[in-house]
């Protein structure tokens, strides 16, 4: 018997690893949804400027993981807040669809962009930890996996005061519910989006860095499918909503692992989509969602 | 009817045909490089799929970033019509066309219902979906791809544009053009008005699959070789950023669109991350100072501008 449980519970470990990263990413997503309502699509690719800081930190400047990390979520909170200000705020009352089309834009710009600065090159994290395993009844943890876990929730319980027990915090989520009331109340609206975008940004720039270091490579692109998967991820969840976020990561991840280690792996990304479109279809406001009714 | 042969009919037919017999003339007489003729090849199969996707998104307000799916199912079906079956370059063309259509017509039912930001990323995972499908069938070669000879002339890519276009065109200045065009300004009003919304989202959605799939073929069927990456999401966006720059809802501003980004794309084949962050810029410089696209819902028309000239759209 025991070889399949041990199987299973070692996917679900690479799933909940996996699944820590698709649910810091999808953070952003919802985030920023919940309060501009804006599919941003660009933030994938703050994503894959995060590795690169990391990548930057560690390699040249030679930095321990946590400042690495630090420096990371900060350079991507201001380019998050810079991405705000010029491409997304001119078009604050203009149609969904140009919002979108803007957010497309700004992520192949990136994405370009970054390959014209730092070349389409696969680049090698170092060994920022030891390659310790550790083996609990048959089951690998590797160090990274241990990491990854830790830094996720850190970083989730931490958004979680935040949003709930500061004022920045208390702004958003009256931002998110009634924009022109929460102006009406002396809530800086402007700063409040920017500062959503900034918070969204360091958990994408975090996720980066943790790709990175749990999988080695980065490169210009890397930032597109895990973005798009971290979509879903928030869509699954229920978008505009936080702990669905967090949910929907980890379902989505482990879903992967699963399929994954079923043999499957060349169809992961068809079974995401899959679940996507089932959700949108079956139920548009995700596990965690509340039905809207439509007004006139 | 009987109003058919008039001046403005008569002009138009001109433009197409005198455009056709120019390039037909610089092709035949081998002035014109292999790479303009590539580029010119191309920018009619964009044609045909910003002016499809144009009616989904533009006419009918149905925000779809998944056209590559349909392009790739006409791809890959009349590839293997013609290349693996031996099937004539027609027929290979409309099965991969129809087949298209129907991927649409099943697609289009239950995604429909979706909006705006939601049916944009329903379509962009059915976009990959089908080409994750084809990237794991071995019958097709998986990630390498198939060859395939190239019998597509230049004839056959114009002519296949000008009925697309046409098609297209007439469908759009139809009744149910202008019910598609009700829906696209405001849905719940034209429901109210008794237009049957899921008919004609799902119909603009069939017949704008059905065009991208035929383009798929005739790009299959001229290129040598498919491959799955070449129907990627990054195509689905530059359909759409035609059209975006086009002016969504107007045909000739796609056709416009298709023709700049083509141009844009062969003048800086050199250096792709350049064309890519060209792309990026001039979409989101766009969107912020003409949102509206460069001909907005406007048509070129032989209307106002009697002369003939560049009027390679009728």
């Amino acid at each position: 018997m025991g070889s399949v449980t041990q199987q299973i519970i070692q996917q679900f470990v690479n799933g909940i690893s996996l699944g820590s990263i698709y649910a810091l990413i999808a953070l952003g997503y919802t985030m920023v949804y919940g309060i501009i309502k804006l599919i941003n699509f660009a933030h994938g690719d703050v994503m894959m400027v995060g590795a690169y800081v990391g990548w930057f930190a560690t390699t040249v400047l030679h930095l321990s993981f946590l400042p690495a990390l630090l420096l990371a979520m900060v350079a991507c909170a201001v380019l998050g807040m810079l991405i705000e200000r010029i491409a997304y705020k001119p078009l604050r009352n203009a149609t969904r669809i140009a919002a979108l089309i803007t957010a497309i834009g700004v992520s192949l710009f990136l994405e370009y962009g970054g390959m014209l600065v730092v070349t389409a090159d696969i680049r090698t994290y170092p060994p920022v930890f030891p390659d310790t395993m550790y083996s609990i009844g048959g089951i690998t943890f590797k160090y990274g996996d241990i990491v990854m876990i830790v830094t996720s929730v850190v970083l989730m319980l931490l958004l979680n005061f935040i949003v709930q027990y500061t004022k920045a915090g208390k702004a958003m989520r009256a931002v998110s519910f009634d924009k022109d009331a929460a102006l009406l109340m002396g809530i800086n609206v402007n700063n409040t989006i920017s500062i959503t975008f900034a918070i969204g940004s360091a958990l994408a720039a975090a996720a980066g860095v943790l790709t990175g270091v749990y999988f080695n490579t980065i490169d210009p692109l890397m930032g597109i499918i895990p973005g798009l998967k971290a979509f879903v991820a928030a869509v699954l969840g229920g978008i505009g909503i936080i702990p669905g976020a967090m949910v929907g990561g980890l379902v989505l991840g482990m879903t992967e692992a699963f399929v994954s280690g079923l043999g499957w792996s060349t169809w992961r990304d068809a079974v995401a989509f899959l679940i996507l479109i089932l959700v949108l279809i079956i139920k548009p406001s995700g596990l965690f969602g509340k039905n809207m009714r439509e007004k006139v | 009817m009987g109003n058919l042969i008039n001046r403005r009919n008569i002009v138009a037919l001109l433009g197409i045909v005198l455009i056709y017999a120019l390039v037909q003339g610089l092709i035949v007489t081998e002035i014109m490089p292999p790479f303009f003729k590539l580029t010119i090849i191309l920018i009619t199969i964009y044609i045909i799929l910003s002016t499809s996707l144009n009616l989904i998104t533009g006419i009918t307000g149905q925000f779809s970033v998944g056209h590559a799916g349909f392009m790739a199912i006409g791809a890959y079906l009349s590839a293997i019509f013609t290349a693996k079956l031996h099937y004539p370059l027609v027929l290979g063309l409309i099965v991969g066309a129809v087949v298209a259509a129907i991927a649409g017509f099943l697609v289009g039912l239950p995604t429909l219902r979706l909006r705006g930001d939601y049916l944009a990323i329903a379509t962009l995972g059915l976009g990959e979906i089908v080409r994750i499908i084809f990237l794991n069938t071995e019958y097709v070669g998986g990630a390498s791809g198939f060859t395939l000879a190239s019998k597509i002339t230049w004839s056959w890519a114009y002519w296949l544009m000008v009925i697309s276009v046409l098609v297209i065109k007439n469908f759009t200045n139809s009744t149910h053009g202008r019910a598609c065009i009700a829906i696209r300004d405001n849905e719940i009003a034209a429901e109210a008005m008794g237009v049957n919304t899921t008919k004609y989202k799902v119909l603009a959605f069939t017949i704008g699959a059905f065009f991208g799939g035929l383009a798929g073929g005739i790009y299959a069927n001229y290129m040598y070789i498919i491959q799955p990456m070449t129907f990627n999401f990054i195509t689905s966006f530059n359909i759409l950023v035609m059209v975006v720059l086009g002016g969504m809802g107007s045909l000739t501003g796609s056709i416009l669109g298709a023709i700049v980004m083509q141009v844009i794309n062969a003048a800086l084949a050199g250096f792709p991350e350049w064309r890519m962050v060209i792309t990026a810029l001039l979409l989101v410089v766009m969107m912020i100072f003409r949102p509206t696209g460069l001909m907005g819902t406007k048509e070129f028309s032989l209307n106002f501008l009697r002369k003939k000239g560049e009027s390679n759209a009728a």
